[in-house]
């Protein structure tokens, strides 16, 4: 089909011409996204590990009830933040609706419960695994931790993967927080969204496989950084 | 280190660039305008000659009322004189001022099942469209549009929404992803003249239907009323709407074309 072509062709004029509001819209994207990856696992990753490691009552719903918010549907969150950030709202007077904070909020809230969820079960299995080793050792809990963090950084990557990739694909909560404004909330999906509304199907296609083979680069350096690491370890 | 960094940025992000800048108005308006590139075309000049930062959030009619009730905008602009009328006469703003307008037509298919090309009789029309059952895609959306479809349905006397989901799809979406989805399912639909005349999916869709008065489209703006909403920038707002019904803005916007034709015809008073 020759819309492919057309489109993969559309894209790399756009990548190879730097093309200026492509740049603009690439760079928001990837700032909001990395920056909600980063507070998300500020928070997700000692919440998981601590779920991970420790015993105590209602743990188990409270894993449950992570695992079920991975599955939270973007607009709905981009709702709720919106109710809140609004003028009319709780927390108006920040003045943060339809700016890029509104959007790294709402990316936060649907990316924390991935990075938990997931950190736990893989922190977990670790556990499982060397828990009675460890303990015949007399190993402090929090060295035992670092270790199955160090022992698990591959898995954990993946988990922070999955996370970005959640927020650099996700629509519905950008849209509706950031509002789609030229130059300043306006980000990959929205931009796609918007070019798809206007019936440019071709551009909007093209716009996609930019935003996908930024994908494929963060995964390909992941990878890479993994490879020589273990390289390393081999020597 | 990385962590001082990151949070470093969290700050910086966090305190900076915010929309509430001075000089700057957020407009709550519609998908039609800001998608002909309308805006595009003016808010550089709005810039020049007022000081005045411009964003636009564009949504459907009924949902840029809502936000601008929950005082989220300083601006609102939009195309459906029912709901401004209740909007003014609840307290949001003091005032509503004419813009500009256009007209809605309805395209379809050109195999049009339902016959209705050439025809001036937008009611004559839907009655025919529903008396073949022929498909008709609608916003569904609240917006200005949806509301003047639905205000010609009334006039047919075909209880339309009877057949939704058999020859009567609504989309619940923008006017764009409605033109996308009657092209994709060759169905008849109403649209606003520049919304379709920027359309780029058209296939071999062609305007059906055009030329009744009720196919009017008015534009009005309104400064969100500050005493409501304190947020609004009230100064930078009134500068925005007297610049637009200002000679120099009215014929800014008789000036913006698409592929050689007149998309707004201003009408200020």
């Amino acid at each position: 089909m020759s819309i492919y072509s057309d489109s993969f062709a559309a894209a790399f004029g756009l990548l190879a011409t730097a093309d200026s509001d492509l740049m603009e819209i690439l760079y928001l994207s990837i700032n909001v996204s990395l920056l909600s990856l980063a507070l998300s696992c500020s928070i997700g990753l000692p919440i998981g590990a601590i779920l991970a490691i420790r015993q105590f009552h209602g743990r188990d719903a409270l894993v449950g009830i992570f695992n079920a918010l991975m599955g939270l549907p973007p607009v709905v969150v981009g709702l709720l933040v919106y109710l809140h950030l609004s003028r009319s709202g709780p927390f108006g007077w920040l003045g943060l609706l339809y700016t890029p904070q509104a959007m790294v909020i709402a990316q936060m809230i649907l990316i924390t419960p991935i990075i938990i969820a997931l950190s736990c079960q893989v922190l977990e299995d670790m556990h499982e695994g060397y828990k009675d080793f460890f303990d015949s050792l007399v190993v402090p809990k929090l060295a035992a931790l670092v270790a199955y963090i160090v022992d698990a950084r591959y898995s954990l990557m993946t988990v922070v993967l999955a996370g970005f990739g959640r927020a650099v694909s996700e629509v519905g909560a950008v849209i509706i927080v950031g509002g789609n404004i030229d130059h300043l909330t306006r980000v990959m999906t929205t931009a796609i969204a918007l070019e798809t509304s206007k019936g440019e199907l071709e551009l909007a296609l093209a716009l996609g496989f930019v935003l996908l083979s930024i994908s494929l680069a963060v995964n390909f350096l992941a990878q890479w950084l993994k490879a020589s690491a273990k390289r390393r370890a081999y020597v | 280190m990385l962590k001082y960094k990151i949070f470093a940025i969290f700050c910086t992000t966090f305190l900076t660039g915010n929309a509430v800048a001075e000089n700057t108005i957020l407009v709550q308006s519609t998908t039609s305008t800001k998608n002909s590139g309308l805006y595009d075309h003016i808010l550089p000049l709005v810039k020049q000659e007022t000081g005045v930062t411009v964003y636009v959030v564009a949504v459907g009619t009924g949902a840029a009322i809502k936000n601008a009730m929950n005082c989220d905008g300083d601006v609102l602009l939009v195309h459906s004189r029912k709901l401004e009328d209740q909007f003014v006469a609840s307290g949001y703003s003091k005032k509503r001022y004419d813009v500009m307008y256009n007209d809605f037509i309805i395209v379809g298919p050109n195999d049009d099942p339902a016959g209705i090309a050439e025809m001036n009789d937008a009611v004559a029309a839907l009655k025919k469209i529903a008396v073949t059952e022929s498909r008709f895609t609608s916003r569904g959306d609240d917006s200005g549009t949806h509301g003047k479809e639905r205000s010609l349905w009334k006039r047919t006397g075909v209880n339309q929404d009877a057949s939704s989901g058999s020859w009567y799809l609504e989309t619940g979406s923008g006017m764009g992803a409605t033109l996308n989805t009657a092209v994709g399912t060759e169905a008849y639909t109403l649209s606003d003249r520049s919304s379709w005349e920027v359309h780029a999916n058209k296939s071999d869709f062609k305007v059906m239907v055009e030329g009744d008065k009720r196919l009017f489209n008015p534009y009005g703006v309104m400064l969100i009323d500050p005493v409501r909403c304190p947020s609004v920038n009230s100064n930078g707002g009134k500068a925005f709407i007297d610049w637009l019904i200002s000679k120099n803005g009215q014929q800014a916007i008789a000036r913006f074309k698409v592929a050689g034709k007149q998309m707004f015809f201003p009408n200020a008073q």
